[in-house]
């Protein structure tokens, strides 16, 4: 009796360490940028093609600001960057070239807005034109990313790798079992509601945030209301610039920074912006865990899960739904059910 | 010299000319209205006050200011206040943050005008939390005056403030027109109910074909013979 | 002066562009070799032939899309299953079982879909499709390892039907039409951007299963030595009449047979090319050509006549998705093997809309001016990337940490180059360099 309950345990310690804990930390990833898509296409109507590369773009920037942290140059001027507190050492260096990052996607974006966006908004050209236009953006960021940090994939996260591992874990409970959280996990999920708390506190409670809701839902009105086109543009570019360089760079961390599967990223935001439905910050988020559970859900192989509950039962195969190879088509079979028993999505966003 | 006055406006649409010396003008305290028949250019003559489409000829002048050359924006800051017919509430915001946009180009607090809206519209005060799309669509007209009210202007410009709505509302609406005008403003409406606004309207300019074709107070046009055949059905 | 020139070009675009590509090919055919210049315009037809495809959609009705990619790997595949001799003892192997898998597929999708209709409850619906799946899953582990585990290093897939391979190609347009249908059957109707998302979507998928299923595809093994409609170089030079010419024309045998080769390609891919031009050009000018014309000019006093918009753009997403498909299977024939790896996005779907852009969105011709130059510009990339790396080293020194830099980078350069080039003719010029006629842009 005992040991079947531990089994039990054993096997829900199981599904928690490889689906709940990293389906969570993909979920937040691909929320913080379903949230750029989805602010993206509120205020300027734009289905952004271009924001799987502008992660990297993002990413990109916190690599080189890092290799400046620890050029010779840095460490002769500055000394070494160390945390400032010891407590905090478990931190990535990456964490502190950020915000620097983000200043430097924000200018990308904003000048990219500038000289491409900006001319579809003026003459009022149809949706569909500025879409493609954000697609020549997408490889022009992507050529820039390959040219800046070549297209291999690359790691770069130090600090502690695991909040707590699998033998700490094991020592505690004594599971046989055990679960571990990295530090990149951990990271991302309070990095993500952080964000997702300001983002939502900016747009209900400040004038600004209001006023680009204002926008988004009437423009005629909220020019007749003083509010300045211009002055949303930037802030929303300001905003989009910083999910933008915090989802990639937490990607990065978690799963290493490979340009090209950053790009496939593209298939997943989109499908988690769709599922909640498009424009709505709420829906961007909700997607965004649909997405990522369905991912981890059916291309896991159970086998291991069926052995601790089915005591004296070894499945003669992994028990696996779907190849991790096809993790996407997920996103896309998803997507296309949303599309045709509600094309508004959960949170009813714009279809028209 | 009216409060606020449309003089000899001479405006077109590109090639095709909507105005012809077209002439309107409201008083403070004073509710006006302009009828006439479809395409008669009642829309334009109110663009051209607000400085949305520009007139060839003719001068607009507010407050013994000639305002002719002025934006949208600048005409708002100095007190006219604009009510479109159709999307005039944002829908996914709640009554309050509508209200809040209204006046964005303020600086001063607000809550007093706020205030001033709740008790001119009693009803937006209960629904204050709610979405503005969500209400009937006399709440939703009140939302929209309000809206406009927050930049605490001294005239009003309404474009066709009862289109597609039931009798019932359309004398909910009228009844909170009067109230505006009670609360010292200008109003200026657009109406294509022209009975029921000649009615209420101090008063009357009747276009057609861009021209004045009547004017006198809401008593006297409904009175004239020839302005009840063309335009009041009988 | 200028001005005289200007008017020359702008009343005799379609003949200065076409002259100017000409005298480029015939250039690198005098200065570098005639295999070359044949082998850029046998490519340069092809993409034309997709871009056309793509312009049917974009020009006629303003359909975004981004899996071009993913049709023309299908018509890519459609050359393997149908031309390739089948493998029997793989077909003994796993054969039957695959056919009962693929059978359970497609009576789960069925079963669905009809229980859907008739309005059954929605788990009822996912019960079945659940039980489909597994069912099927059962059947077809067994027979994709049965398959691959006959001589993996020769076959270890079903092979084809072994049939013509111009058959193949029709098929292979087919195959991509199937497909759009079920896309734009979807997604048409709703934003016009969900089009744009799901082909993006549909047609990674298929490059994934091309990837992965060994079974069909052989995956990223390859599969080579695909049937041609043209004469092997071998058996050319075997022939006597054949050495006659080539003595005749004093070009060595091996140099000859080549260009002969790429000759019979180049006959047969411009004829489809002008069928396909002739035929667009015919069915714009019908009765359903006036009706697309319409609805693309104005979809709402379209929509207010009473025309089926959602359902004409379904005709043409479908249409131009069967001739991207036709223009793979060309494309993998003309090469000889189907090589999973070589679709990428950045070469199929991007490469083919700078064409269709560059030349003149709406044009027919304009695709085939777009796709030469394009074409050319990216063959002639690569050399030139390499010519600014060496520019670079020389100025820097040969081993200098900048110059291995740009060396390694620098062809990346060609993703900026063709993006800055697409968002420039958008910007500036789009209507391109043979502009729609008759069409405010």
């Amino acid at each position: 009796m005992v040991s079947e309950s531990v089994d039990i345990l054993n096997a829900f310690a199981l599904l928690t360490n490889f689906i709940i804990v990293p389906a969570i930390a993909y979920g937040s990833q691909l929320a913080l940028g379903a949230l750029a898509v989805t602010l993206i296409y509120s205020i300027f109507r734009l289905s952004n093609f271009a924001q799987g590369d502008s992660m990297a773009f993002g990413t990109v920037m916190v690599i080189l600001i890092l290799a400046l942290f620890q050029s010779d140059w840095a460490n002769a001027n500055f000394g070494a960057i160390l945390p400032p507190y010891e407590f905090l050492s478990f931190v990535p260096t990456a964490l502190y070239a950020l915000p620097f990052a983000i200043g430097f996607t924000a200018i990308y974006l904003l000048v990219m807005d500038r000289l491409v966006y900006q001319h579809y908004r003026r003459i009022k050209a149809k949706a569909i034109n500025m879409c493609m236009a954000s697609m020549g953006v997408m490889f022009v960021t992507g050529g820039l990313v390959r040219i800046i940090n070549g297209p291999e994939r690359m790691t770069f996260d130090d600090g502690a790798r695991f909040l707590f591992s699998v033998r700490d874990f094991k020592e505690f409970t004594g599971l046989t079992q055990g679960i571990a959280i990295k530090t990149s996990q951990f990271l991302t999920v309070t990095v993500a509601i952080l964000l997702v708390a300001f983002l939502f506190y900016f747009l209900n409670k400040t004038k600004t945030g209001k006023s680009m809701r204002a926008y988004s839902d009437n423009e005629d009105l909220a020019l007749l209301s003083g509010i300045d086109p211009a002055k949303v543009a930037r802030t929303t570019w300001l905003i989009v610039a910083a999910f933008t360089a915090i989802a990639g760079t937490l990607y990065g961390l978690d799963k290493g920074f490979l340009p090209f599967q950053y790009h496939q990223l593209l298939l997943p935001i989109f499908a988690s912006v769709i599922v909640g439905g498009i424009g709505s910050p709420m829906g961007a988020i909700v997607g965004a865990f649909v997405v990522s559970f369905s991912e981890l859900l059916l291309t896991y192989a159970y086998k291991k899960f069926l052995i601790f509950l089915l005591p004296g039962y070894v499945p003669d195969s992994l028990v696996q739904l779907i190849g991790v190879e096809y993790k996407y088509a997920i996103s896309f079979v998803i997507l296309v059910v949303v599309l045709l028993i509600r094309p508004t999505g959960i949170f009813k966003g714009k279809v028209v | 010299m009216a409060y606020l006055e449309g003089n000899s406006l001479v405006a077109a649409y590109g090639p095709v000319p909507i105005l012809h010396e077209c002439s309107v003008s409201v008083e403070k305290g004073e509710l006006a209205v302009i009828v006439g028949p479809n395409g008669a250019g009642k829309s334009t003559a109110m663009k051209v006050l607000l400085g949305m489409l520009n007139p060839s000829s003719g001068s607009v002048v507010f407050d013994g200011q000639d305002i002719t050359h002025l934006s949208t924006q600048e005409r708002i800051s100095l007190g006219l206040a604009f009510v479109p017919q159709t999307n005039n509430v944002f829908t996914s915001m709640t009554v309050h943050e509508n209200l809040e946009m209204g006046g964005f180009l303020r600086d001063d607090d607000i809550s007093h005008t706020i205030q001033e809206v709740y008790d001119l519209f009693p009803i937006l005060f209960e629904k204050r939390k709610q979405n503005a799309g969500e209400l009937s669509g006399g709440q939703r007209q009140q939302v929209a005056f309000g809206r406009a009210m927050m930049t605490q202007p001294t005239v009003m410009l309404l474009d066709e403030p009862t289109a597609g709505v039931s009798p019932i509302v359309m004398d909910e609406i009228f009844s909170n027109i009067l109230d505006l005008k009670n609360s010292g403003r200008a109003v200026l409406m657009v109406e294509q109910n022209a009975q029921q606004a000649l009615n209420i309207a101090d008063k009357g300019f009747v276009l057609v074909s861009g021209r004045n074709e009547h004017s006198g107070t809401g008593k006297e046009l409904i009175a004239d013979p020839e302005v009840r055949k063309k335009f009041l059905g009988g | 002066m200028m001005n005289t020139i200007n008017e020359m070009w702008t009343s005799h675009r379609t003949q200065i562009s076409f002259t100017i590509m000409t005298a480029i090919l015939l250039f690198v055919g005098f200065n570098q070799s005639w295999v070359l210049a044949l082998g850029i315009f046998n490519l340069s037809v092809i993409s034309s032939i997709m871009a056309l495809g793509v312009n049917i959609q974009w020009g006629y009705a303003g359909l975004f899309n981004v899996g071009i990619m993913g049709f023309a790997a299908l018509g890519g595949l459609s050359v393997v299953l149908i031309s390739q001799q089948p493998v029997t003892d793989a077909i003994e192997a796993g054969g039957f079982n695959m056919l009962i898998a693929l059978m359970l597929g497609v009576i789960t999708v069925v079963v669905g879909v009809v229980l859907h209709n008739k309005k059954f409850n929605k788990w009822v619906v996912f019960a079945s499709i659940f039980l489909g799946f597994f069912a099927m899953r059962y059947f077809f582990a067994d027979a994709s390892s049965a398959i691959e585990k006959v001589n993996p290093a020769g076959t270890g897939y079903l092979g084809g039907l072994g049939l013509p391979v111009l058959l193949s190609w029709v098929v292979g347009g087919f195959a991509a039409a199937g497909v759009a249908w079920g896309v734009g059957k979807i997604t048409l109707g709703l934003r016009s951007d969900y089009l744009a998302i799901a082909t993006l979507g549909i047609s990674e998928i298929i490059i994934y299963v091309i990837k992965n299923e060994d079974w069909l595809s052989r995956g990223v093994k390859n599969v080579t030595g695909l049937p041609r409609p043209v004469p092997y170089e071998l058996e050319l030079q075997k022939t006597p009449w054949f050495q006659d010419w080539a003595h005749y024309f004093d070009v060595g045998l091996g140099e000859f047979s080549t260009l002969f080769v790429k000759l019979c390609y180049a006959g047969i891919f411009v004829s489809i090319l002008i069928g396909l031009i002739i035929m667009a050009n015919l069915a714009l000018d019908s009765p359903w050509g006036r009706k697309v014309r319409a609805i693309r000019d104005n979809e709402v006093s379209a929509a207010a006549m009473g025309k089926n918009i959602t359902r004409q753009h379904l005709q043409i997403f479908v249409i131009g998705s069967a001739i991207v498909g036709l223009a793979g299977a060309m494309l993998v024939t003309y090469n000889g093997l189907l090589n999973p790896t070589s679709y990428q996005p950045l070469r199929f779907t991007f490469l083919i809309w700078v064409m269709v852009i560059v030349g003149g969105s709406g044009n027919n011709l304009g695709s085939v001016i777009g796709a030469f130059i394009i074409w050319f510009l990216w063959i002639q990339a690569g050399p030139m990337g390499l010519w600014i790396a060496e520019v670079i080293s020389n100025f820097a020194g040969e081993q200098s940490s900048i110059a291995l830099f740009i060396e390694d980078r620098v062809h990346h350069l060609r993703l900026v180059f063709m993006g800055a080039i697409m968002l420039m003719v958008m910007r500036f010029t789009p209507g391109g360099i043979l502009p729609e006629k008759n069409k405010e842009l």
